[in-house]
């Protein structure tokens, strides 16, 4: 068997002992992803039901025409209010992020001079650092800058923990960029910002999209800051909204369930759209 | 490229106001909060104020004396229970999936995008749906095993002290399986197919091919979940304070690290007593145990992962 033949069917393993594994490894996968989804698809559905429904007939099919619990919490909580929250927090944040990273990451990737790595190396230092642990010193730090219960004080929180992971990815592919293509540019008498700018940066962006998707879905599904953070109802990013919401409804389950299954479902959405970047960029860092 | 003596000052100027900015929010936002947890541990603290130098005092109470020691020593013990039982479940099971995937059968693609679907979700939306589907009466596991037959050992899991642990493990697991799954993956997919080819033909089983060679192969993507893990695991937080409360109900089994700091630090409904002395010299030790081992152990791994190759 050719190389590129063994490459599309890498499961050429022969006999009956080689049959019995396959099988054994088609079973554990068809298990497993119906651990993973049957509870989420029971949520979705749990939505669609009463609480006396949901309590006497789990199992059975919902009616998917009954959205009284999906209406109940669009209307009458603030949903849409936290999840504004959480797209300002998020976008804000990753525009930082993605902003300071790239500058750091340019001069880093595409200049040297001394102190360089030494810089670079104080980046990376910040990648496993777990920022909940100065979370003492933040907090008297963001009273003194008069940002406690404030979104600004949680995006300049987000902003720093990204940057190490932005700073990271964005050099690493920044440094394999042809030096062909800047020195082309500078004898067409372009200086070092229009270089970046209208050279270099157009062809960051698929490395950008992976820094910024390995932050924004931490940032995005984060409860720790907004916890320690953001008290007033009105700031609140939508998962801790949702811890709110889930004691106003204690013994509501459908709605419970309702709310759950809508905070759930934009970045489904997103991920089932675009789940080979999100794998990329989530496992980015721990992948060569 | 070119060395920075002989620059002109306007790309001498460019380079500065392109690393400045980013290296002066980092130094503000995470050294200066990291090295000041430092510095905080060694005073007294009188609710937001900074009180008298008391050295070591705030380490040695947390360490050794009541009413912190015998809670931190227990909540140490039931991190290093998570991180031991997560290591087999969720890196263990991760790499069996993961190799199950790299083998291509039918739905692979699908299976991949399944894996992950739930670490894709916030630990809110995870700890809230399996706090319902854990109800002791209403809740689908106990509902499940009922109608399976299996109605003699439904329990409340959450409730009693010899399973809450368990299933707060249990529930991480499903959270975060697909992680260290898919990082398996991709080193699966970077050995050379002629290794694997040329195993087979000499006639190796299964179980001597993934242990024997898929195994030591993945020994870089093996260092970084492990060191991955264990952070997390020595900083739980979400999960029981979601699932248990910030006590780690019922009694104390579910008190984990992340949780006592959190009390001491913030207060909880019962004393509103914020105590940043203490809950300081928790967060510092909590951040030099993490950092040493995984240190020292990120050491060990590379060295590992020298000697299987």
């Amino acid at each position: 068997m050719s190389r590129a033949a063994a490459h599309h069917a890498p499961d050429h393993a022969k006999g009956p002992a080689a049959g019995a594994a396959a099988l054994l490894l088609q079973i554990l996968l068809v298990a497993n992803s119906f651990i993973m989804i049957f509870p989420i698809l029971m949520m979705a559905a749990f939505g669609f039901k009463s609480t006396a429904e949901i309590f006497s007939k789990p199992f059975a099919f919902p009616d998917l025409t009954n959205l009284k619990n999906y209406v109940t919490v669009l209307v009458e909580t603030n949903f849409f209010l936290y999840l504004g929250n959480s797209l300002l927090i998020t976008g804000t944040s990753i525009l930082g992020i993605l902003t300071l990273g790239t500058m750091a990451a340019y001069g880093l990737a595409r200049y040297s001079f001394r102190g360089n790595i030494a810089i670079y190396l104080f980046f990376l230092a910040g990648l496993m650092v777990p920022l909940k642990l100065a979370v003492i010193p933040l907090f008297i730090q963001m009273r003194d800058l008069d940002l406690l219960d404030s979104r600004l004080g949680l995006i300049i929180i987000y902003i720093a923990m990204g940057l190490p992971s932005a700073v990271f990815i964005l050099t690493g592919f920044l440094r394999t960029l042809p030096s062909e293509l800047e020195d082309a540019a500078r004898i067409d008498g372009a200086g070092d910002a229009r270089i970046m700018w209208s050279v270099m940066l157009p062809l960051t962006k698929p490395a950008m999209v992976i820094a910024a998707i390995h932050n924004a879905v931490p940032i995005w599904n984060d409860f720790f800051f907004p916890l320690v953070f953001v008290q007033t109802d009105a700031r609140k990013t939508l998962p801790q909204g949702l811890t709110a919401f889930m004691g106003e409804y204690t013994t509501n389950w459908g709605v419970l369930f309702a709310g759950l299954t809508l905070s759930a479902l934009p970045i489904t959405i997103v991920y089932i759209l675009l789940s080979k970047q999100f794998i990329q960029g989530m496992t980015s860092g721990a992948v060569k | 490229m070119s060395a920075n003596l002989e620059w002109p000052l306007r790309r001498r100027v460019w380079v500065t106001f392109l690393i400045v900015p980013p290296l002066a929010f980092m130094t503000a936002f995470v050294v200066v909060p990291i090295l000041s947890a430092f510095v905080y541990a060694f005073y007294d603290w009188q609710g937001l104020k900074r009180a008298d130098f008391v050295g070591l005092r705030n380490f040695l109470d947390v360490l050794g004396r009541e009413p912190w020691a015998a809670t931190t020593w227990r909540a140490f013990g039931h991190n290093v229970i998570v991180f031991v039982t997560l290591m087999i479940l969720q890196n263990g099971f991760g790499f069996l999936l993961a190799y199950a995937l790299s083998r291509q059968l039918p739905g692979h693609r699908f299976h991949r995008v399944a894996v992950f679907l739930p670490v894709i979700l916030s630990s809110v939306i995870v700890a809230l749906v399996w706090k319902q589907f854990l109800h002791p009466v209403f809740g689908l596991l106990n509902k499940t095993l009922g109608l399976l037959g299996f109605g003699a050992v439904t329990t409340p899991w959450l409730g009693l002290s010899e399973t809450a642990l368990w299933a707060l493990i249990l529930v991480n697991a499903w959270h975060w399986v697909g992680f260290p799954t898919l990082v398996f993956l991709a080193g699966i997919q970077r050995i050379p197919p002629d290794i694997i080819e040329a195993s087979r033909i000499d006639g190796v089983t299964e179980w001597q091919l993934v242990s024997r060679i898929v195994w030591p192969l993945v020994a870089p993507s093996a260092t970084v979940v492990f060191i991955l893990l264990f952070i997390g695991a020595f900083n739980w937080f979400e999960l029981p304070y979601l699932m248990s409360g910030l006590e780690g109900s019922p009694y104390g089994s579910t008190d984990v690290l992340g949780l006592f700091f959190y009390r001491t630090a913030f207060g909880n409904q019962s004393s509103g007593a914020q105590d940043f002395g203490h809950g300081s010299a928790l967060a510092v030790l909590m951040f030099v145990f993490i950092a040493a081992v995984s240190a020292v152990w990120t050491v060990r791994l590379r060295r590992r992962e020298i000697e299987l190759s």
